[in-house]
Parts: C-alpha cells; structure tokens; sequence
C-alpha cells in the first residue's frame, strides 16, 4: 500500500476526469488522477468537435494553447440516398468570432488537457488500472490497482472511468449495458494534405467543417459523421448495436460501404487511413442516468451516461460534469464532509444546468429511436430523394402530380400515413415534450 | 556493491513508418521508450539490489525529455538517476557517445562511491550497432562481457562476476574481476512492473542533470558533432546467412530417423563434441 493519503483519487484521465482533477489540484487539493492507457488519449475516440463555452469556464482562452485542429464555420446535414443526398445545412462568419467550436482530435487534446492539470499540481500517473473501489462500511475510502502495492486512499473518488464504467458497475450504478442502450462509433482518421482539403470543403485558413448524414447506413438507425482537421479528415458512423446485432453486418464493413457513396468516394478519395477507432456511447439518455454521488465518491462523464445524443455533445458535457464533481468536492473538502449529503452540490449542479435540461429536453426520443422501424433510417432519406429528383427533373409531367407522387413515396416509405403522422407527432414531442 | 545502469530513450521502432516518399524514418508522433535491451540490464542490478542490497544508478545522456525514460527506471526501484544532457553532445556517434558515457561513468564513481558494475543493452533500437557498451569498458579501462544472457554469480567478497555469454555457435562460461562492462539480451530475465509507490515516487522524481560545465577535464574536440568520425556512406540489411538444408522424407519414420543419424555423424558435429 502506498502510505501517502490523497485529497481525490480521479480515475480515468479524459475530459471529464482531467477536468476534475485540473480544478481540484488549481483549488489546492492533494490529488491523484489514475489512468489505464500509455497515455491520456490513448483509450479515447472521439467525434471530434469541441465547443468553446464549456472549456473555456475551465481554462479560459485554451484555444491560445490547446491542440485544435479547425474553426467551425459550417455545419452540413446529409440526408443520403442510394446514389444521392438532400443537402441542409448553414455556413456563418459569425462562428468564427467568438468561435463557437473546433474539430480536433482527441489523442493530442486529451494529452494536453491532462498535462494542464499535471500543471496546475495534480499527479499523474499512466498504464495503471483500477480493479476496485475500497470500502469501510457503505464509505468509499480508496482503489486498488494492479500493480504492486497498489491501494491508494482519499477522502473522495471522482469515478470518470468512461462509457463501460467497471466502477459505476460497483457502485451498482451502472448496470451491464443492454444492447439497445449503446451505440457503437467506428471512426477513422484519413490523411489528406491541407490543400485538397481547403479545396474540397471550400475553406480557407483554419476554418472547417463538419457533415452529418443519416441514410445507407444499412437499415441502422444511426449517423454518419466527416469532420475536416488541419490534415486529416475524421471519418465514422455511429449505430445502435442493437441493430449490428441484428444486421449481423460488421462494423469495419459498414464504415467502408459508406465510404463508397458517391458524395463521399469524391471527398475522401486519395486519402490515406491513418487511424482506425471503435468507441461505445452511451445512448441511454435522460432515464439512464444513474445517481451521481455518494458516500466518498462522485461518478462524471461517459460513466454517469452524460451524453447528449441528439448534439453529439459527450466531451463537452464530460468536461462540465468534471467541473462541477470539482466544485462540490472543494466545498466538501472545507467542510470537512464528504458524505453523500456533503458531496449533494454535485447532484445538485447538474440537475440545474444545461446538462440536465438538455438530456430532459430529449429523453422519449431514446425510446421513439427504439420503437420505430429502423429502417425508416434508409426509406425516409430515400424517399426524400427521390421526391426531390422527380421534382427536379424536367420530363413533362405536371408539378402538382409530382408533389403527389413525392408525398405518396415518404407515406410509404413511412408504412402508411397513419404510422408518417405519428412519426412527426412522436418526433416532435420527443423533442420538444 | 554499486551498479550503474546505462540507458537511452529511443522511439518505439514498433511504431515507425517510412515516409514512401522521401524514404525516411517518420519520427514526429512516434512514443520515446527505453531501449528494452537497457531494461533487462536495469532489471538485473535490481535483482541484485533486492538480493544484496547493491545500489543502482541511472545513467543517460539525451535531451531534457529523456527524463521521462529516467523517471520510469525510478519507479522500476532505481536508487538514482543522471542525466547528461547538453547541446554541445548532440550528433553523437558511437565514439564520441562512449567517450561521455565513459566520463559519466567516472564521475559518478567520484561522487557516488566508486562502481563494480556497468550494465548495458546489448544495442539501441534505433542504432543497432552495439559499439557503446565495449567502448565505454574501454574508455574506463573495465573488463567486458557482451551478450550476457545469464549472470550465474555476483561476489561481492572475491569482487567477481560469473556469466553465460550466448555465442553464435553456443554458450561460454566466462568468470572475471570487477569492475566491468556487462552488455545484456533480453533472455537475462523479465523486467519488472513499477509498483504503485514506485510510479508515485517517479511522477514526483527530478534527475540529476550535469551539462559539459559539470565534467572538468572533458576535451571538447571528442564529444558531439565535432568528436564523431562516422560517416554513413550506405545502409542494407545484411543477407541472412544461407545454410544448407535437407528434407528427409518417408513413410517409415525408423528408416527416416536412422537416415538422419548416418548423416548427423558425417558432418563435424561429432569431432565437436568430441564424441
């Protein structure tokens, strides 16, 4: 056993545990941050945009010196069908000033934002995994790790151990997940010399770009993600794996048949696969979110199902839930109370921020995304389609037939008008209910 | 009984990539690690650190990074670690990085207690020459025993090392005075994982750094670009040494097994082990 008493334990060192153990160790805390990979990073995909409110009340200007890799100035939205897409989308210089958010990668940014808190006093330490919480009586005191001499204690653990939480399973907070409750996102990083780049997505300087589509996901409800960093593109799709499972179609295959439509073959052609990356994300939403503290121990991020499936906002809201574990730790740590009544400000944070409203704003949608058929996910973009091309073409048939043609092929692509009005009823509500 | 233990950081030759382009090694974004060879050299002065109570000290010359590869010898249980790091080193080769190894060397005795063992990798990754451990014990005036794959015996009373040296054509026995320059290969033994205090230990671990200043008789002609002879003129990969072989083949495995026998016993094998 180490002999040495810390402050915290942070186990995990992604953006929800450095997050932490940056505001602990800068408020003068003694504490420890454990992480599994060779280095921070080294475990973490991610879907690679960043969001300046939520770091910058953390580190503020870490745009100065974090590891970014574009300013976004457009966001498009795909609808694709087999050989063509619905484009949607909206392109403003005002993102630019303040920016509103970045591509990056998370290999480098989770490297730097943990040698932020190396900084700021926190220790380190890597290629170290905790097996256990220790317990005395219903308190947690400390972990065990794998190596030799391996308990650590403290007064609190910040368990930020990400999406298959071994801990969050200890604590009973986190059940095995089911199927239906995950999705799993394959991503690929291309490289691509910064020119063709520019080129390509029409940028100049450090503007970027990201893409998402929906459709030819092979009868999966899902999205597809194209993020443009300074020279590499990240590539991925995300699915529920309830329906891999059911597909029986392999993970690495679904990314490539994307990858050969024709709107996409054109972007990324020449390119060279660089990295290739499968992460789960937690999907369970609002319902699933377990309580996030106790006695001696707070749970953030990815573990605590802290994502917003809708906005893809899974580091951003790691981050904050990191900050406010921070938070109400210090406030526990002057009172000398880390009980679960003295960590409450945790709990209590969350539930009055965006996170929770947010997740809130969203919570039928996991079960509508459940309920309907998923492969709306490819008939209804198809349709669209093909209702757009038949509106399109020039052929001598009259604009008011074609627009009955156009709502006749979405009413079936849908199953029927009863099933396509109850689709936008549910849609809407789960979105705004 | 004092060992010192001689590591490099180099990149994780694992992960290297040629550039197709230009035909050279992609070093940006690759991890720095401890040459492994240097680990099993660090693994056994721990041996007998736990054995005998014989401190250990890390030596190394590299950039101010490499004190990432001296904080992992630290928390292996190393008792401390010098890292000779300054510009006027850099564009070493073998000559002029035996030279300031060897100079390390002494000075550490100097200021450590003077030194019984020096242990090396047998090779770096990235140089693969395994010119520095021989060159170190001759600037030091240490008897050497390369490619040790076992140490039978360490005497601190007589101030003796016995070792199994792994030749090509078999192992040699080989017993000698201290001090001395022992270069190492992995089947040594397995090195061992950091343990909890140790990595607690390390994180918070500041070597020793001494630059050029800190060597008062170091002739400056000898070390880094200027003190570096080698020229590259051309690199290959060798020819793997062609060895004649015979397929016997048959149905009756006694035919077969006696065929085998009668021409093992043609061969010299026979006068070699003086049968």
């Amino acid at each position: 056993m180490a002999t040495e008493r810390f402050d915290a334990i942070i186990v995990g060192g992604g953006p929800a545990g450095s997050a932490a153990a940056y505001m602990m160790a800068k408020a003068g805390l003694k504490v420890v941050l454990i992480e599994r990979g060779e280095f921070p990073g080294a475990k973490n995909i991610f879907g690679g945009v960043l969001y300046r409110k939520q770091l910058e009340d953390i580190i503020p200007e870490f745009w100065k010196e974090a590891p970014l890799e574009r300013r976004v100035v457009e966001q498009r939205l795909w609808l694709l069908g087999k050989d063509s897409v619905v484009t949607m989308g909206h392109r403003n210089e005002a993102f630019k000033e303040p920016t509103n958010s970045w591509t990056g990668l998370r290999v480098k940014f989770d490297q730097w934002f943990a040698s932020k808190a190396e900084q700021a006093g926190s220790l380190n330490i890597y290629e170290t995994v905790v097996t256990d919480l220790l317990r005395e009586g219903d308190r947690v005191v400390g972990v065990r790790t794998d190596r030799e001499e391996g308990d650590l204690y403290a007064n609190v653990v910040v368990v930020a151990d990400g999406v298959n939480s071994l801990l969050g399973k200890q604590l009973g907070v986190h059940r095995e997940w089911q199927p239906d409750q995950v999705s799993l996102a394959v991503k690929e990083v291309i490289a691509m010399p910064k020119e063709k780049i520019m080129d390509r997505f029409n940028l100049e300087g450090d503007e970027g770009v990201t893409t998402e589509f929906i459709g030819q996901l092979g009868g999966m409800a899902g999205l597809g993600f194209m993020y443009t960093n300074q020279e590499t593109i990240s590539f991925g799709v995300g699915v529920m794996v309830s329906d891999l499972k059911r597909t029986k179609i392999r993970p690495y295959e679904l990314i490539e048949n994307v990858k050969q439509h024709p709107m996409i073959r054109k972007l990324l052609q020449g390119g060279e696969g660089k990295e290739y990356a499968a992460h789960l994300i937690p999907e369970g939403g609002f319902h699933a979110i377990p309580p996030l503290s106790g006695n001696g121990w707070v749970i953030c991020g990815d573990a605590a199902q802290l994502v917003n499936f809708v906005h893809r906002e899974g580091t951003n809201l790691a981050m904050t839930s990191g900050k406010y574990a921070a938070e109400a730790i210090i406030e526990a740590h002057a009172k000398g109370d880390f009980s679960k009544a003295g960590l409450y400000g945790y709990d209590r944070r969350v539930r009055e921020s965006f996170i929770h409203k947010d997740l809130k704003k969203y919570q039928g949608l996991h079960g509508l995304l459940n309920e309907i058929d998923p492969n709306l996910f490819d008939r209804l973009p198809a349709a669209l389609n093909d209702a757009a091309y038949q509106m399109l073409l020039i052929d001598g048939i009259s604009k008011a037939e074609k627009q009955k043609a156009a709502i006749r092929g979405l009413r079936e692509a849908a199953g029927g008008t009863a099933n396509l009005i109850k689709l936008g009823i549910k849609g809407w509500r789960s979105i705004n209910g | 009984m004092h060992i010192v233990v001689c590591v490099k950081q180099v990149p994780d030759s694992r992960e290297i990539r040629i550039d197709p382009n230009t035909n050279t090694l992609v070093r940006q974004g690759v991890p720095a690690i401890v040459n492994y060879y240097d680990l099993h050299g660090l693994e056994e002065a721990l041996r007998f650190k736990d054995e005998m109570g014989a401190e250990v000290t890390v030596v190394s010359m590299g950039p101010p990074s490499a004190d990432k590869a001296l904080k992992q010898c630290i928390s292996m249980g190393a008792d401390r670690a010098v890292l000779v790091s300054d510009r006027a080193f850099a564009g070493a080769d073998t000559l002029a990085t035996s030279y300031v190894v060897g100079m390390t060397v002494k000075k550490v005795a100097e200021e450590f207690g003077p030194v019984d063992v020096v242990f090396c990798g047998k090779q770096t990754l990235d140089g693969d020459t395994g010119q520095v451990g021989p060159g170190v014990a001759c600037r030091l005036d240490y008897e050497q025993l390369t490619y040790v794959e076992k140490v039978v015996e360490l005497s601190d009373k007589d101030k003796t090392i016995t070792v199994h040296r792994h030749l090509e054509d078999g192992i040699e026995v080989v017993k000698t005075k201290l001090p001395v320059v022992v270069t190492v290969l992995t089947e040594l033994n397995k090195p061992r994982r950091a343990s909890l205090p140790g990595v607690i230990n390390a994180s918070r671990f500041k070597p020793v750094v001494w630059t050029t200043n800190d060597f008062a008789d170091i002739d400056r002609a000898k070390i880094g670009l200027k003190g570096s002879p080698t020229i590259v003129s051309k690199t290959w990969v060798p020819e793997p040494r062609k060895i004649d072989t015979k397929m016997l083949e048959g149905d009756n495995v006694a035919v077969v097994a006696s065929e085998l026998i009668e021409q093992l016993w043609s061969t010299e094998l026979p006068t070699r082990l003086g049968w």
